[in-house]
């Protein structure tokens, strides 16, 4: 900040500080309260399902995790599709983001938005144009930790 | 005619002789609806893209303010117009429609008074009988250009703003019946280093009221000579900065003669957050609302300054900051013919 700082005039300093005072500040403690509860209800219909398929499909606790992800994607997708995702999303915020259902959003919504750009070049190229960059650097992120894993066995940990 | 430094005035006085203003369903639920000539009540407009939907908006307020000035389109000497596109593409296919020899510029959201001050300046120096100017945004093609895509679950701040959804254009002739234009002052690029994107009113605040001190410097008059002053899309965040920064300068205006098209276009009821923006939102308001009232007497003279930000999605991805201008334009009753 301080660095940036150095290239602006006093006249630009002086009015950023009075532009950030006039800015409503954002809802952070609403915000917050409202991502806890969107949040924490969407993993509580993820732990329904769950439930469903070892009750119903028995499944144990650890391979009925692939169905739920699944129908959690699906609900999130259509709701997407009908256009109720992105107000869901404005009201719950990270609530809606960090579930699941977010990334399933980010990359239905891409899909749908580019559509009109053709299947191959818009819909194939630009679906990931959110997502891409959580994929990649989850999958950078997975490496080295798999790396310093191997790296302390290696060095004779067990 | 070039008065002071930066503003014109126009001895001729071209006349808007009529005005053509579309609108989407969310503007049929705002607080001006009954000043769009024709409301969609379908954000596709019957297209198979938003962009198209958006080129659709325009051509028909070309074609409505064509139609109500009792003309042909062969009449129009120039077309005069932009939009918020990459390659203003709506606009240059709106011209391709049209046919008339056509001139596209961009402005942001400025465009719509960048427009109505180049034609009028044709019309005053008698380089044209008819120039059509208009402008036009569609808040999805908006949003998927400058933002995320529209379906896309992300939290807006209090300082975002949303895109009108129409499009509007006006017919000025030498003469005739309607508003006059009677000067404009062209902007400059003001930057004060703001890299927000979801507060453009915080940003083009200061470049509003650049403007505006501009024109009254170069006309010599005083703040109380217009009866409204209009601003473009600064939103009820930057709509307070400009009054606040304008009180500074001791520059003061009557609250009551102090507006912005931001507010004045949507209903409280609805989820606008700071306010309306866009090109159509500064071009709609004026061009339907504000010549209305204008006409209905309720005002005498008015000054519309549609302010603009510059950026693009790469600038800003590049960590610039954003440039905003703001282009002004004085607009008087016609007393009579």
């Amino acid at each position: 900040m301080a660095k940036k700082n150095k290239k602006l005039t006093a006249t630009q300093i002086e009015y950023q500080a009075f532009a950030k005072k006039m800015e409503p500040p954002r809802p952070v403690l609403k915000n917050c309260i409202r991502a806890f509860w969107v949040g924490g209800l969407i993993c509580l219909l993820g732990q329904f399902i769950q439930t469903f398929f070892i009750h119903f499909f028995h499944f144990d606790e650890k391979t009925a995790g692939d169905p739920t992800v699944a129908v959690l994607i699906f609900i999130s997708v259509l709701l997407t599709g009908f256009g109720v995702y992105d107000k869901l999303g404005q009201f719950g915020g990270a609530g809606t983001a960090v579930p699941v259902t977010g990334f399933a959003n980010s990359i239905a919504s891409a899909a749908i938005e580019h559509k009109s750009e053709g299947y191959v070049l818009g819909v194939g190229g630009k679906m990931f144009k959110l997502a891409g960059s959580v994929i990649v650097f989850g999958v950078v992120a997975a490496f080295f930790i798999a790396l310093i894993k191997w790296l302390f066995t290696a060095l004779g940990g067990s | 005619m070039l008065k002071g430094h930066q503003s014109w005035v126009f001895p001729s006085k071209p006349t808007i002789l009529s005005t053509g203003t579309i609108g989407g369903p969310f503007e049929a639920q705002g607080k001006i609806a009954n000043d769009f000539d024709i409301l969609h009540s379908d954000i596709w407009l019957g297209q198979d893209s938003f962009e198209k939907a958006e080129k659709v908006m325009l051509e028909e307020a070309c074609n409505r303010a064509v139609e109500k000035a009792q003309l042909q389109k062969g009449d129009i000497n120039y077309l005069i117009t932009g939009d918020l596109m990459n390659q203003i593409i709506s606009s240059s296919f709106a011209a391709r429609t049209i046919g008339s020899p056509y001139l596209g510029v961009f402005g942001a959201c400025s465009t719509s008074m960048e427009g109505l001050a180049l034609a009028a300046q044709l019309i005053d120096s008698q380089s044209a009988k008819y120039v059509l100017t208009g402008t036009c945004s569609h808040n999805a093609t908006a949003e998927k250009q400058y933002r995320y895509p529209t379906e896309y679950g992300s939290q807006k701040p209090p300082t975002a703003q949303w895109t009108v959804t129409g499009a509007a254009a006006a017919v000025v002739a030498p003469n005739g019946t309607g508003p006059k234009i009677t000067s404009a002052t062209i902007g400059r690029v003001v930057d004060m280093g703001l890299t927000d994107p979801f507060n453009m009113g915080a940003a083009m605040a200061p470049a509003a009221v650049d403007t505006i001190q501009s024109h009254f410097r170069d006309m010599r008059i005083g703040p109380d000579y217009y009866d409204l002053i209009a601003t473009g899309d600064l939103g009820k965040v930057g709509h307070q900065i400009a009054t606040k920064l304008l009180k500074k300068h001791g520059f003061s205006i009557r609250e009551e003669a102090f507006t912005d098209c931001g507010l004045l276009i949507y209903d409280d009821h609805q989820e606008v957050l700071s306010g309306g923006s866009g090109c159509a939102c500064c071009a709609t308001v004026t061009y339907g609302h504000l010549l209305n009232r204008l006409l209905k007497g309720e005002w005498n003279r008015i000054l519309v300054v549609a302010t603009g930000a510059l950026l693009s999605p790469i600038s800003f991805q590049q960590n610039e900051s954003i440039p905003c201008i703001a282009h002004a334009v004085a607009i008087e009753r016609g007393v009579n013919e």
